[in-house]
């Protein structure tokens, strides 16, 4: 049923379809509005949920990691600062194999302090072993959840995930959100069913140390789950279109590829923008397309390999840097494309929150077909000087 | 695994002769029997208790980080009331693990209200890493980060007063104990059980590896902390101290010189104004639990 939602409480809603027993988040902007809204559906007896009001976002995730091994589903929601505070309890989620869903509402990172929206913070988590998703709109923002937890418990996975959306851009905007009901998301997500838990009745032993013996598996194991998520995820989301229309089976979504000549490659919200900047370029003449990744972890090198190849340039927008190198995104679209020749621009935008227009994206495709990358896009004059 | 015992903490681990905190693991799980969960920190008891593939722990037993335990069992806890199971939560951790690093999420698990029982096994350094100082490192022990040398007579302060500040935290039961009295050990894990709400329970735990004696010593150095009011065992409910072990006390000598981490006190020469201070400390225990048996003349 189609509803006008703000970003944060169509998620909220989404969350609550998804049963999760218990909550454990702490406030941090701009992901407050979520766990205000889970606070009052527990308060008002609309979600049958354990709601640890915690100290911090370390004991957020803490507190998930210990309910999820004693057997119930687990949610949490944070950003920026609390996903950082997180770092160490992100890569122990993974290792032992927790899978936890969080909602990351990306923001910069400080320091110097801003809550205003890029994606260092779940970026500069892409090798603790979690999921990552990134939605473009509230709808996926909402859809995405469903599929992160049909994905995180698969017994074959056993792996948490981040569902990321960009701070206020999405977390605090209204749209129209075509909202699923509690019937449509049980009958594509069944209760959590752990393989194992805390339980006196069988008694196990979670988080052993190992030597250098056993270390190299328990990590080839981790890789190796998350690379097979790739084929789980699009069986989920295929299922998840044939259930409900809108389809989720590739990891990549293109926009006017097929004849594209300059291809722009982003995640997120941005690619609304980016769409638009299309269809009027587009009128001008210019063969420009989208490849949007909706998932960054596992990252889909092949589909990503196989919808570029046919380009004569790529220009990534990173709303990341990993300073002293590259964006992100652009790294890994460098090693997909490893051996092709296709020139792969990289360029540095919309950190901090600060605003991307059309135009920009004009000027981006401008700056690839002159040669010119690997940059800090519109960076205000009196540092170049 | 070399044997089978009637224990819930299994033989076969691979603590150090004469290891106190090993007989804290036995004590308790004696105590609490086979429907606990068990959450440990990192230190010493997690890593010579379970490494892969193998562990002691014959009931269900979960590690996650240094600091994060009580975290953990707010979320285990959590998770067994929304399942409607009535298994009882353990936390356990050193001091570095309960005194330093994890106060964060003690105090919040304290501060909210869980349901299970803290227990920390105080052996007064971070003895996993080599013996370096903690929060609950006493005054003048030498450690290799307070390590005793021209101009240092080692650690500069008193141990920090956990137990206080977790019954301020409103804990309804908190407890000190020592492994020299293993029975009294036994009724207080008993007794922080079956009290509703968060509970803690301090234990003294000689390490002979860290502190310098010789193994076969560890009950005798933890009767001589009790017995010259250097530790005391009491007991807090609902934040009043209600009980506490009286002894004929000893000189705190008689517990110093046993050990290598207070040699310094005593070798080149005896150093009577430190001596003097620790003294001091004791007689200041002493008087605020009460603890001195007044001997007839």
């Amino acid at each position: 049923m189609m509803e006008f939602m703000e970003g944060s409480h169509a998620v909220a809603h989404a969350v609550k379809y998804c049963r999760p027993q218990v909550i454990a988040a702490y406030p941090i902007t701009p992901q407050t509005h979520i766990v205000e809204a889970l606070a009052d559906m527990v308060a008002n007896c609309h979600l049958d949920a354990e709601y640890i009001t915690v100290e911090s976002e370390f004991s957020a995730l803490s507190a998930c990691l210990g309910a999820s091994a004693a057997g119930s589903r687990v949610y949490s929601a944070t950003t920026s600062q609390g996903l950082a505070l997180m770092f160490e309890v992100c890569f122990n989620c993974a290792g032992m194999r927790i899978p936890v869903v969080m909602s990351i509402v990306n923001r910069a990172l400080g320091a110097p302090l801003s809550i205003w929206n890029d994606q260092q913070d779940s970026i500069s988590l892409r090798d603790s072993g979690w999921l990552q998703f990134y939605a473009e709109d509230n709808q996926e923002a909402t859809d995405l959840h469903y599929l992160a937890y049909k994905v995180a418990e698969d017994r074959n996975i056993l792996l948490p995930a981040f569902v990321c959306f960009d701070g206020f851009i999405l977390s605090h905007t209204y749209e129209p959100v075509d909202m699923l009901n509690q019937d449509q998301v049980d009958s594509f997500l069944p209760p959590y069913s752990p393989v194992q838990r805390l339980d006196s009745e069988d008694p196990m032993s979670f988080g052993l140390f190992a030597s250098p013996d056993y270390y190299t598996e328990f990590r080839y194991q981790i890789d190796k789950a998350l690379k097979d998520a790739t084929k789980k995820i699009s069986l989920a989301g295929k299922e998840f279109g044939e259930m409900f229309g809108r389809d989720y089976s590739e990891m990549v979504e293109a926009y006017r590829m097929d004849d594209a000549d300059c291809a722009l490659v982003a995640m997120g919200s941005i690619c609304g923008t980016v769409k638009d900047a299309i269809d009027e370029m587009r009128k001008d003449g210019k063969k420009v397309g989208l490849l949007k990744l909706r998932t960054f972890r596992p990252f889909p090198e092949k589909e990503v390999r196989k919808a570029l190849l046919g380009v004569s340039r790529v220009a990534v927008l990173d709303k990341n840097i990993s300073l002293g190198a590259k964006g992100a995104v652009a790294l890994e679209v460098k090693d997909a494309l490893y051996g092709s020749m296709i020139p792969v621009f990289d360029y540095i935008i919309a950190l901090g929150g600060r605003d991307v227009r059309k135009k920009d994206i004009r000027s981006v495709v401008d700056l690839a077909e002159k040669g010119k990358g690997d940059l800090f896009y519109g960076l205000r004059q009196e540092v170049l000087e | 695994m070399t044997g089978e015992t009637c224990h819930l903490f299994e033989v076969g681990h691979r603590a150090c002769g004469g290891c106190a905190a090993a007989l804290v693991a036995r004590t308790i799980l004696d105590a609490a029997g086979k429907n606990t969960i068990v959450v440990s920190s990192t230190g010493c008891m997690e890593v010579f208790s379970t490494p892969y593939p193998e562990t002691a722990w014959n009931v269900p037993w979960i590690h996650s980080l240094f600091e994060n335990n009580s975290a953990v069992a707010s979320g285990i806890v959590a998770s067994l009331k929304k399942q409607g199971r009535k298994e009882k939560v353990i936390a356990i951790g050193g001091d570095g693990a309960t005194f330093d690093i994890g106060m964060l999420c003690i105090s919040g698990a304290f501060e909210r209200g869980h349901d299970f029982l803290y227990i920390c096994y105080d052996n007064e350094a971070y003895m996993n890493t080599g013996i370096q100082r903690s929060g609950a490192t006493p005054y003048d022990a030498s450690t290799t980060t307070s390590p005793a040398g021209k101009c240092s007579m080692g650690n500069r302060r008193p141990k920090k007063d956990l137990p206080m500040i977790l019954a301020a935290h409103g804990a309804p039961y908190v407890a000190t104990a020592s492994v020299a009295y293993l029975p009294d050990l036994k009724k207080k894990v008993e007794k922080g059980l079956q009290t509703e709400g968060p509970c803690y329970i301090q234990v003294h735990a000689p390490c002979c590896t860290g502190w310098g004696f010789e193994g076969e010593k560890t009950m005798n150095i933890g009767k001589l902390a009790i017995e010259t009011g250097l530790w005391v065992n009491y007991e807090m409910e609902d934040g009043k101290v209600t009980r506490a072990k009286k002894v004929v006390r000893k000189p705190v000598e008689a517990y110093l010189k046993e050990q290598r981490r207070f040699r310094h006190l005593f070798k080149p020469s005896r150093n009577e104004a430190e001596i003097a201070k620790i003294q001091a400390i004791a007689d200041w225990n002493a008087e605020k639990f009460g603890i001195d048996i007044k001997l007839k003349k």
